[in-house]
């Protein structure tokens, strides 16, 4: 298969002042792949995925989306991008969903959603309100338009957080610890929303904790360990069978 | 005593002083409201170069407020209003423009807008601190430009953090007007003293200035009370 991967992470390292946190990372994600990123705290999975749209800047490798690498340029303090416009391009094209959701709390629900169409992808309003209705919907919002963030429980502002993405209609979809803030009585709410765009083959990178879950989704699966890939293959046989023993503890500890 | 007040002074035509005074008063606002919105453009621009500037630039930035809160506003006053219009004119005369002179109201909004940007950028610095890392890293990985961040997200996002600090700022401005009469600009304060002097009237005059600036802070309160109310409307959960 020679399909163009939609995202492809080539030797990243990352590191603050001296502590190194990646130490040269390889991960592809074909369209329609759902690759988990486990591993304990410290292990890099965060800062891996926020690389991907420079929310990190990497301090080497390459990072392409759909075939176009960041250009990146060398300065005193490091690699900068060199081209402020490819990187607004190119992350309107990836949707992140995080941890803390970050709605913008100044703006309704429908607000939030039709925020990005509009201002900045140029979309007519009135188009924009009608696919935001259309993703709010599916997220089972479709009641809460006109209800601003802070009247929402976690598990619906995460809801809302995913259709602000999906009403991008993005070439792939970061999601970084997307239940880790929430109580546990409000997971499975979001757990199946994402379980439903895992089923309609969206591409996405999905951070988490949540092991059964990414058993039950993922295409593949990633285990990070200080900074490295320390094992990786689809998910029967990482939680099945692994290999490396710092694995096989990481899954009997959180298990 | 107070039957011995002729409230015919207060008349808007001559000999009454009525319309001087509203004159005045009308001055007053306009260099107000002139002074406070150059204030607050001094203020998102030095808030700014505070958080995101390079060392130079954040170094001026602290200069500048240093500067603003340190010393009296009567001596800034004084020194913008003298050594400002001084250095202006020089320079507009060197320019080739000769004969220029900058009229009382540019001078007094400058001078105002100047001192009121030095105490806006520290309210509106820790404004824009108070915001959640996150919402702007979500403007961010949703491609925005810098300038789109600080339209769409950061300035809406910190305005109900700015806001009682501003609606101090705006109360200060409005009586911050009355320092200018000390350089014979004819704004309410000017104006209630002329009209005093003229006919020995103080008690009458001076009573009939507050109740002007007393009248503009109520009607002030009541729009920064709704302003407020708007902008803090997604922070209040259910109600």
């Amino acid at each position: 298969m020679t399909e163009q991967p939609a995202i492809r992470v080539k030797g990243l390292r990352k590191r603050f002042n001296r502590l190194e946190v990646l130490k040269g990372i390889d991960l592809e994600a074909r369209p329609g792949d759902v690759v988990a990123v486990i591993g304990g705290s410290g292990s890099g999975k965060s800062t891996m995925l926020r690389c991907i749209n420079l929310l990190e800047i990497p301090s080497a490798g390459t990072i392409s989306i759909q075939g176009e690498a960041y250009a990146m340029r060398e300065t005193r303090q490091g690699l900068q991008p060199a081209d402020r416009r490819q990187v607004q391009r190119i992350r309107a094209q990836l949707g992140m969903v995080f941890q803390s959701f970050n709605l913008w709390p100044h703006r309704t629900v429908l607000g939030n959603v039709t925020e990005v169409p509009v201002h900045v992808l140029g979309v007519p309003r009135d188009e924009a309100e009608a696919r935001a209705r259309e993703v709010l919907d599916r997220v089972g919002l479709g009641a809460k338009l006109d209800a601003w963030p802070a009247q929402l429980s976690g598990g619906q502002q995460q809801r809302a957080a995913i259709a602000r993405v999906l009403a991008v209609d993005p070439l792939a979809m970061l999601f970084d610890e997307p239940t880790s803030a929430l109580d546990p009585e409000l997971v499975g709410e979001v757990l199946s929303v994402i379980r439903d765009l895992a089923q309609e083959k969206r591409t996405m990178i999905l951070v988490t904790h949540e092991m059964a879950f990414a058993r039950d989704v993922a295409t593949h699966v990633v285990f990070l360990r200080e900074g490295r890939i320390e094992e990786q293959g689809p998910p029967d046989q990482i939680f099945g069978a692994p290999k490396s023993p710092h694995l096989q503890q990481f899954i009997s500890s959180v298990a | 005593m107070f039957d011995a007040i002729d409230l015919s002074l207060l008349a808007l035509d001559a000999p009454g002083w009525g319309g001087a005074l509203l004159k005045g008063f009308l001055r007053s606002v306009e260099l107000a409201v002139g002074g406070y919105a150059l204030g607050i453009v001094i203020g998102i621009c030095g808030a700014l170069a505070k958080l995101n500037g390079g060392r130079v630039i954040r170094d001026l930035a602290e200069v500048y407020t240093m500067i603003i809160r340190a010393v009296p506003e009567l001596v800034l006053m004084l020194l913008f209003y003298y050594v400002g219009t001084d250095l202006a004119n020089r320079g507009m005369q060197a320019l080739g423009y000769s004969g220029f002179d900058i009229d009382g109201l540019t001078a007094g909004i400058l001078v105002i807008g100047l001192v009121q940007g030095g105490y806006a950028t520290e309210v509106l610095r820790g404004a824009i601190k108070a915001i959640p890392r996150g919402q702007i890293e979500a403007a961010q990985a949703f491609g925005m430009s810098p300038f789109k961040v600080l339209t769409r997200v950061t300035l809406p996002a910190m305005t109900p953090h700015a806001l009682p600090g501003m609606a101090n700022l705006w109360m200060i401005a409005t009586k911050d007007t009355a320092l200018l009469a000390v350089i014979g600009f004819s704004e309410l304060t000017l104006a209630t003293r002329q009209a005093a002097a003229a006919t020995r009237e103080y008690f009458l005059f001076f009573f009939a200035a507050g109740a002007l600036y007393l009248t503009l802070t109520l009607v002030s309160n009541a729009g920064l009370r709704w302003f407020e109310k708007r902008a803090r409307r997604g922070l209040t959960a259910a109600s």
